[in-house]
């Protein structure tokens, strides 16, 4: 075992990343010495993720779907998902949902090895995924415990109206907000809710100013393998915490010192060399294979520039931020934004957007095997944006969490023949060879 | 002169083409994959030098007026007496590697009996080797294992009766030496044995004795020619392991794409239906990809469905098409999963259905995944080149033209009788672009090889 791991090489870890790990490992103690100190707990979603309003009443935020994306980077939701198959779930339901039941079903434990606690409410933000809904019941069901459903109205027609804005307001004065006070026994402070807002802005400034960096040429970051990491504290327990300031200021100062120095991204195998190819991607990862599926970007010099992944728990990059003076209008605003609440049209514009503004060579569609909400449409969304752009599409197919679809080897395949497509692009028309006619029949056949 | 190959590594067999300056193939080789795609690659290779060998020839005796309206026939007899040559050479080799394994325990003091009944064998093989490269002559495929192999046991059988020897002695030496040999294709002097095989000809038709100087002259001139290999690239599933260098590696998607396009310039559309995969790919009026469907997570609807199928039905996988092609109304076979499309078999053929219109109904049922891959893909812009082994299957071809009509309307389908060789021919294009074209392909690289 031990040659093993010796001929495994070191990866390469930023100090920023190593920052994130000590949050991360905070967060999970928290978490799962919650009834040791008397913590109580809330669960609830990536996407329309209320972090600051579930602060103002000292709960502690746990969050499922950030659960499942750690066993599938440990390789444990394999079995979690096969742990929910035999419980009855199908095979086609979100790979997401089932390790998170299979997790459950072995006895809940997290990341650090202890057991994460029972929530005491289920804050169900709903922002466009179906399935979160029916999750949300199977969760209710099991733990028995007060849930609240907060709807937040589609962005079926591209845009955010002052009708669905007093909607969602109303829900959290009369609903949301007198649900967490009971649960918890906190009274809710709107002065306490407008400093963390406050916080937030901060770390969103930043963030945006991270993701924005790819513009430069070589992308001292890639938007997507590496984005992953640099959304985690925004995207989960941590925004509107001071450490989550701490944390994007120094992300920031060390993208700035990459930019300076004219660098490429960090990956695990240390600095990227030389940048090949620009990527749009739109559609989550794979997290079972995530370094196996990296290692086929970055061995062949592609990086992601921009991608729809990194916006699905909040879209900042086109000018929202919280605001402290509106802090439930802009809770609000918030929800209703977030990528997965968005319909086509808009997603084509972002993406289309993104091709041209990172200067892409194209857009890169990862399909999700077991989400039928995001894959519904993709192949619409990725002609479009090449009808716009003018630049060559991709389209590959994997799953979130469930190893059992990702099938290297075919993946590889597609996107190496993806990547000569755009060299091929980029200066095969200036020397077509003219085609002959069919076939020479020419000599008496080979062997065959 | 330069030339340029291309190499095709597929899960079964592996494709070689070579083509001149002007992007005329000159010829075209194929072998079985084996474990072991270097050889593989190389026998290829030499398989298409012997074939661009015989273009060249070809070439240099069209105005012979000894052999005006017999060049074929002749050309023919060339290849097939070459072969001989070849096939007595790999022969002799079998021998010696015989010979060298008769050593250890299991052989003590019978030495020179096994020695004696090795000579024996190969004798017989030799005998009887002109019959295997008669005009007309049926032989059961053109690898040497297989045509050496099964004549060897049965010589070797008869001979150790009669001498008195344990037959697996004979056995042994075999199976210890036949791979070896394999791996070691006669590639040395091959103008030497294509000039005896030449006068081997010449002495047995005595209409050619008087024009004998005409037709030898030309001949040795097109085995003069120096073959340059200019450039080579790789392509197929098997390309990541090729000893080449990046810059000779093309993925097979490019591949078929522009070998489709050579065939067939005004093609836009390629379906390429293999043994394990099945591609939908958009061309443009270069023979550029501009966008591509494949199966990934499943190979269900792929070549291999139907050696599954055949195997089911106990038949030979040529046997299937033809036989659908009797069917009078189809089964409709719903799974393309090719496991349970086994089941579905078994199930319509208990309920009485009859196998041609069972058959009728799997050939359906791939073609029907083939068209979601092209849908997906773009779908059919005229006009439609379909590869791959299955383009084989006249079954499947009928489907597809069914299908294409139903959903299309009226395109033109291509399919080339040489399909097989549709990624390599795009490989051997690529190649010819990278040299001559700039650094349209990733740069000019300095020619790897060297003569053939």
């Amino acid at each position: 075992m031990s040659t093993a791991t010796a001929q495994r090489p070191e990866v390469r870890k930023d100090d920023s990343m190593l920052k994130q790990k000590v949050m991360m490992a905070a967060h999970y103690d928290r978490l799962t010495s919650a009834k040791e100190t008397g913590r109580k707990v809330a669960s609830t979603f990536v996407p329309g993720n209320l972090n600051e309003l579930v602060m103002c009443f000292d709960l502690l935020n746990n969050l499922p779907e950030v659960n499942a994306i750690q066993s599938g980077l440990r390789k444990q939701s394999g079995g979690y998902v096969m742990e929910a198959e035999k419980l009855g779930h199908s095979e086609d339901v979100c790979t997401y949902v089932k390790s998170d039941i299979g997790m459950m079903a072995k006895g809940n434990v997290g990341p650090n090895g202890k057991s994460l606690p029972a929530p005491d409410v289920l804050l169900l933000s709903y922002t466009g995924c179906f399935t979160f809904m029916k999750w949300f019941e199977l969760l209710r069901e099991q733990y028995q415990c007060e849930t609240i459903m907060l709807h937040t109205p589609y962005e079926g027609d591209g845009k955010i109206t002052a009708n669905m804005r007093d909607y969602m307001v109303k829900q959290l004065k009369e609903e949301v907000i007198p649900t967490l006070e009971r649960v918890s026994g906190v009274k809710f402070d709107i002065d306490r809710l407008r400093e963390y807002l406050r916080e937030s802005v901060k770390a969103e400034e930043d963030l945006v100013w991270v993701l924005q960096s790819a513009k430069n040429r070589p992308s001292p970051i890639d938007a997507y393998f590496g984005g992953i990491y640099y959304i985690g504290p925004i995207f989960g327990a941590f925004r509107g915490t001071p450490e989550a300031t701490d944390y994007y200021r120094a992300l920031r100062t060390e993208v700035d010192a990459r930019v300076a120095a004219g660098k490429g991204p960090v990956t695990p195998e240390g600095d990227m060399g030389e940048e090949k190819y620009r990527l749009v991607v739109e559609g989550p990862p794979n997290y079972t294979s995530f370094r196996e599926f990296w290692k086929m970007f970055y061995d062949e010099g592609a990086v992601v520039v921009a991608s729809s992944y990194t916006k699905v728990g909040g879209v900042y990059d086109f000018g929202f931020r919280h605001d402290p003076d509106h802090p439930l209008e802009s809770l609000a605003d918030y929800c209703l934004g977030v990528y997965t609440n968005r319909n086509l049209p808009q997603r084509v514009d972002m993406l289309a957007t993104y091709v041209d503004e990172y200067d892409a060579d194209g857009l890169l569609i990862n399909s999700i095997k077991s989400c039928n909400s995001f894959s519904a449409g993709q192949l619409l969304i990725m002609r479009e944006v090449e009808r716009r752009t003018g630049k060559p599409g991709a389209f590959i197919e994997t799953d979130l969490v469930d190893p059992r679809y990702f099938s290297p080897a075919n993946v590889k395949n597609r996107l190496e023949s993806y990547f000569q497509m755009i060299e091929q692009k980029r200066s095969g028309r200036r020397a077509p060879a003219a085609p002959v006619a069919a076939a020479d029949t020419g000599g008496v056949g080979g062997a065959a | 002169m330069k030339t340029f190959i291309g190499i095709d590594l597929g899960s079964t067999t592996t494709k070689a083409v070579q083509m001149d300056e002007n992007l005329e193939v000159l010829g075209r080789g194929i072998t079985n994959s084996r474990s072991n795609y270097d050889t593989a690659s190389r026998v290829a290779k030499q398989e298409a030098v012997v074939d661009t060998r015989l273009t060249l020839c070809r070439r240099g005796l069209s105005g012979i007026p000894a052999l005006e309206g017999r060049v074929d026939a002749f050309l023919g007899d060339l290849e097939r007496a070459f072969r001989l040559e070849q096939f007595l050479e790999q022969l002799g080799d079998l021998e010696e590697t015989c010979v060298g394994q008769i050593q250890g325990e299991r052989f003590a003091g019978r030495e020179q009996a096994v020695k004696e009944a090795l000579e024996a064998v190969f004798a017989a093989l030799r005998e009887e080797a002109a019959a295997l490269f008669a005009p007309g002559a049926n032989r059961k495929s053109d690898f040497f294992r297989d045509i050496a192999g099964s004549r060897y046991l049965a010589q070797a059988e008869a001979v150790a009766g009669e001498a008195g020897l344990p037959y697996d002695l004979l056995l042994n030496v075999y199976d210890k030496s036949i791979i070896e040999v394999e791996n070691r294709p006669p590639a040395e002097d091959m103008s030497g044995k294509f000039m005896r095989a030449l006068d081997k000809i010449i002495a047995a038709a005595p209409e050619f004795q008087s024009a004998a100087k005409d037709v030898k002259a030309p001949v040795k001139q097109a085995l003069d020619v120096e073959l340059e290999e200019s450039y080579l690239v790789g392509t197929g599933y098997g390309r990541v392991t090729l000893p080449f260098s990046k810059e000779h590696i093309r993925s097979e998607i490019l591949c078929h794409g522009l070998g489709a396009h050579m065939m067939y310039p005004k093609t836009r559309t390629v379906l390429d239906i293999g043994g394990q995969d099945t591609k939908g790919i958009q061309v443009d009026e270069n023979g550029i990809v501009e966008n591509f469907q494949m199966n990934d997570r499943c190979a269900a609807g792929c070549g291999r469905y139907l050696g599954y199928i055949a195997d089911e039905m106990n038949m030979g996988l040529h046997e299937l098409g033809p036989m659908a092609m009797k069917s009078t109304r189809t089964v409709r076979i719903n799974s393309t999963c090719t496991v349970f499309a086994g089941a579905e078999l078994r199930d319509r053929l208990a309920l009485g259905e009859k196998r041609e219109d069972i058959l009728a109904g799997l050939h359906r049922a791939i073609i029907l995944r083939a068209m979601s891959i092209i849908s997906r893909s773009g779908g059919i812009t005229d006009q439609f080149t379909f590869t791959g082994g299955v383009a084989k299957n006249e079954a499947a071809v009928r489907e597809l033209k069914k299908l294409v009509r139903e959903n299309y309307g009226e395109v033109t389908i291509n399919i080339n009788p040489d399909s097989i060789y549709t990624g390599a021919l795009g490989a051997a294009a690529f190649a010819h672009r990278t040299l001559e074209g700039g650094a349209a392909d990733g740069g000019a690289q300095e020619a790897e090889g060297g003569k053939t």
